[in-house]
């Protein structure tokens, strides 16, 4: 028995120094807590970003990344995950980590274009022949017709759903009343709220519930392009929102790790042309102009309202999103 | 015919106290009352008819084969879907290995932990009275009724950035939350009352006349623990050590919660499969699903065994 246990110690002490061990493969270590639709995206830029780092600074760098809903990302970062850059799904959720003196106040101002690098929007993915016959807006609130969307508490790309649901009602039906009617309709079709925008993909693309998927459209061309062509068709729907997902250093931990240089460059190898490319490839619409042109045919274009429409992130969540908001009311009822 | 039938189920166990202490000759006793109820009454399911007997043993075998052996079975298939090169590759993928190793890390470190507190625990409710003993008791067996997500969120409540002890483990560098600390911390959580349960009622049942008279023969009370105690509580201990394992490295939700979801760094193989599925890497999840389900097998086999052995005990 002794023995047994002696030998259950040793090996756990070797498997452990073998695991610390492996760990500090690379010189540096940046960590990217991001949202949960970029992994093929971040998966991509590390590897490229890696290589041309080496090449410049001598360097062997190696990005890890951890995917999750937007908000929980935050959460997880707020509760001390060590993440050199947050790459998340819009501002607010950076706004709450600079609220909690992680980051610095004017982390919006610091990089081009509000710090967004890469836009985009939101569609609608369908089953092959749209059997349903969802054109817009208005279909997705038509009883029978099942709406597969994540939580807004948790996830970006859902509060970028329910706003551009909200500020099509808005406009089509002119006031805040008809618009809460239309979203808590939208809502009363939701079997399933996942908590990250991939698991309301894999929720339609790989268990087939839902008539149509509210989706990131890079992640509705991910899932058409590398995942069936025969099996999906994407519908733009009149009008949109213009997502524009952010990226930030995280101050406190960068200082305290001496990572501020590799991870400020990471963040502007995005903004590159080569960085541009890669996200164009991966169906984030890129803000470089000439990356943009070489790419204009890809994307669809259709009216988009920006969260200037709604009085900016803080308030858009103060209203819509906090505990006791207008969410929680119609989802609750 | 009869008799042999009756005897099988009512095996008196001599060492419980009153019955061989009241009744000289038990056996014959319970014998006589049953042989003669037999004639009118059915005693036994083994008596039913044919029919009934297939059916109930046809909707047994349906609700594994439907249950257990089908899910298995389907695990198997994907993670060969591709082939056994594919299968092979996906296993040896550096993140995936990187989660097997912290896999075994965490539940070798749960096991050593709950060993050692086990025996501990088990020992101070067998052999002693104390008040708060029942307490104690229930204490052990909370995290059977907490929620694991509830378990993996005080400890970020307490080693969290913002919790009580955030501040001060920051300002010292010790790293719990989103690594191995928080990870094994959750585990043995989640695996606290497997070795105790196995142990407590092994240990009651054989009381302190073995240990008293080895103390009293002028054994040291760690000899008398290594060569009086242990000897005796092996069987149930290796038991209770298997259960907390095969849990350790299936816990899903306390882990999600601590870990931070790195991707080859505090990843454990539950959560890698389900990275590895929402990245639409579908073969490589199930192949990883197909070793946790192996393990499963393992386990079993080798709960038979100790079972077996206990029952001998």
């Amino acid at each position: 028995m002794k023995k047994v246990l002696l030998g259950v110690t040793v090996s756990a002490l070797l498997i452990g120094a073998s695991f610390a061990g492996a760990a500090r493969a690379a010189d540096i270590s940046l960590l990217n807590a991001s949202y949960d639709p970029t992994r093929e995206l971040y998966a991509n830029l590390n590897d490229v970003f890696a290589t041309k780092y080496k090449a410049g600074a001598g360097k062997s760098i190696e990005v890890k990344t951890s995917n999750g809903g937007s908000g929980a990302q935050a959460r997880a970062v707020i509760d001390g995950l060590e993440a050199d850059v947050v790459t998340l799904a819009l501002s607010y959720d950076v706004d709450a980590i600079a609220d909690r003196g992680l980051i610095a106040p004017d982390w919006q101002s610091r990089l081009p274009n509000n710090s967004s690098p890469y836009t985009s929007t939101i569609v609608f993915l369908v089953r092959k022949g749209n059997p349903k016959g969802i054109k817009d807006w208005d279909d997705l609130a038509k009883p029978g017709v099942q709406v597969i969307t994540p939580n807004p508490k948790t996830s970006g790309g859902a509060r970028w759903n329910y706003l551009a649901a909200w500020g099509y009602a808005l406009k089509k039906y002119g006031s805040e009343d008809k618009a809460r009617e239309f979203v808590k309709a939208i809502y009363a079709n939701v079997p399933v709220l996942d908590s990250g925008a991939r698991g309301s993909t894999v929720t339609f693309v790989e268990r087939g519930v839902g008539d149509v998927l509210l989706a990131w459209e890079n992640e509705a061309f991910l899932a058409v392009n590398e995942l069936g062509k025969d099996k999906f068709d994407i519908v733009v729907p009149s009008l949109s929102i213009l997502a524009e997902p952010p990226v930030a250093v995280v101050d406190k931990v960068v200082d305290r790790k001496g990572t501020r240089e590799p991870a400020e460059a990471f963040l502007k190898f995005i903004y590159s042309e080569q960085g541009q490319t890669i996200a164009a490839k991966h169906y984030y619409r890129p803000r470089d102009s000439d990356v943009a042109k070489a790419f204009a045919d890809k994307f669809p274009k259709l009216d988009l309202m920006t969260i200037g429409d709604f009085g900016g992130w803080r308030k858009a969540q103060a209203t819509h999103f906090a505990d006791h908001g207008v969410f929680d009311s119609i989802y609750q009822q | 015919m009869c008799s042999v039938q009756v005897t099988a189920p009512m095996k008196i166990n001599p060492k419980a106290p009153g019955i061989s202490a009241s009744l000289p000759a038990p056996i014959p006793a319970q014998l006589s009352t049953q042989a003669a109820a037999a004639p009118r009454h059915r005693v036994d399911a083994r008596e039913d008819a044919p029919w009934v007997r297939f059916i109930v043993v046809a909707v047994a075998v349906a609700f594994m084969g439907l249950f257990v052996v089908l899910p298995l079975a389907c695990v198997m298939t994907e993670a060969f879907a591709k082939g056994v090169a594919a299968y092979f590759a996906a296993l040896t993928d550096p993140d995936t290995l990187a989660a097997i190793t912290l896999t075994l890390l965490a539940a070798a470190i749960s096991v050593v932990a709950n060993v050692v507190f086990g025996v501990i625990a088990a020992w101070a409710i067998a052999k002693f009275d104390f008040s708060g003993k029942n307490l104690l008791i229930a204490l052990i067996e909370l995290p059977f009724s907490v929620s694991p997500v509830i378990a993996g969120l005080v400890f970020v409540l307490l080693f969290g950035l913002q919790g009580y002890f955030g501040g001060w483990l920051l300002a010292h560098h010790v790293k719990i939350i989103f690594a191995l600390p928080a990870i094994a911390l959750a585990t043995i959580f989640v695996t606290f009352p497997f070795v105790v349960r196995e142990l407590v009622p092994l240990m009651q049942e054989q009381g302190t006349e073995e240990e008293e008279a080895a103390l009293s023969l002028g054994a040291s009370g760690l000899t008398t623990f290594f060569r009086v105690t242990l000897p005796n509580i092996k069987w149930a201990l290796l038991y209770g050590v298997l259960l907390c394992n095969a849990r350790a490295m299936g816990e899903f939700g306390a882990v999600s919660v601590v870990s931070g979801h790195i991707r080859g760094q505090t990843l454990t193989m539950p959560l890698q499969v389900e990275t590895l599925y929402d990245g639409y890497q579908i073969t490589a999840a199930f192949a990883v699903a197909s070793l946790l389900a192996q393990l499963a097998i393992v386990s079993l086999i080798v709960k038979v065994v100790l079972e077996a052995r206990l029952e001998r005990d």
